[in-house]
């Protein structure tokens, strides 16, 4: 056995694990904090994909600047969990109908790809891909444009929020 | 240099096929999408949307690894930042509306005027 498929295999299950947590858990609380441990897992995915650069930016970004301001909205609007199921409507048994199909057409479609081992990287690319440099290389030179537009979306939806979430302007 | 890196990397080629990850990714966006569909708590729909967005990332990656390409990486850095502020505008109206109705629930949710 490879250390790397251990670990795939390990990250892979804990991920839906705790991806099926974030969806059935009763608690909100509970779901967010499901949410912050598949975040980590998912880093881990990718360290093993060479994505070192986009693991630490996934636990910096996500488990800590977003989870922070989802408990932090839970914990404002005081929510518990959630008293009944709620009766399944037409709506909701059409739609979990459509995600298993979707499921089945995705598995069917991606089963057909060549299940062979990626390429190697070689030792030159092994030093460099994932990095930060080859990152900001290639984002500042080839995406400056949405860099920046990124850059002010962030603006407009700082501003937006303080404006929507204000009771009184 | 170089040889520090192939001593780190031993001469054994990557053994986890591509493919497992893009399996791996589609059935992680299902999950998500099954939870925007059922569950009726706005918060936890959120969640789950952040699941999605998190399923295409991976997506992104396994690409970028398979064609040994950055662009990948760049989209998916994209991808958090777009999902930050996306999270930002959303909770800040998940609280705008509790504040008028009371309620997170997305079935209490009918109208566009209170």
């Amino acid at each position: 056995m490879n250390i790397e498929l251990i670990l795939f295999g390990a990250f892979a299950l804990l991920t839906l694990l705790s991806a099926g947590t974030v969806i059935f858990a009763r608690s909100p609380i509970n779901s967010a904090m499901a949410l912050v441990s598949t975040f980590f897992f998912l880093a881990g995915l990718y360290v093993l994909l060479w994505a070192h650069t986009v693991a630490v930016l996934q636990v910096m970004v996500y488990a800590g600047a977003i989870m922070v301001l989802f408990l932090f909205v839970i914990m404002l609007l005081n929510l518990g969990e959630s008293p009944t199921r709620g009766r399944p409507t037409l709506a909701r048994i059409v739609g979990g109908a459509a995600t298993l199909g979707l499921l089945v057409v995705l598995g069917i479609a991606l089963s057909k790809l060549p299940s062979g081992p990626p390429p190697s990287l070689g030792v030159e690319g092994q030093a460099t891909f994932g990095t930060m440099a080859t990152m900001g290389q290639v984002v500042f030179t080839q995406w400056l444009l949405p860099f920046e537009a990124v850059s002010l979306l962030l603006l407009v939806a700082m501003v937006g929020a303080v404006v929507v979430a204000k009771s009184r302007i | 240099m170089a040889a520090q890196v192939v001593a780190r990397e031993a001469p054994n080629r990557p053994m986890v096929p591509i493919s497992y990850y893009l399996l791996l990714a589609a059935a992680l966006f299902c999950m998500g999408m099954f939870g925007v569909m059922v569950r009726r708590n706005a918060l936890v729909i959120f969640m789950c949307v952040e699941l999605m967005l998190n399923a295409a990332n991976l997506t992104f990656l396994a690409f970028a690894r398979m064609h040994g390409d950055s662009v990948g990486h760049v989209s998916a850095f994209f991808v958090i930042a777009v999902a930050a502020a996306e999270a930002a505008i959303g909770l800040a109206i998940v609280i705008a509306v509790f504040r008028s109705r009371g309620s997170v629930l997305v079935e209490d949710i009918r109208t566009m005027k209170h």
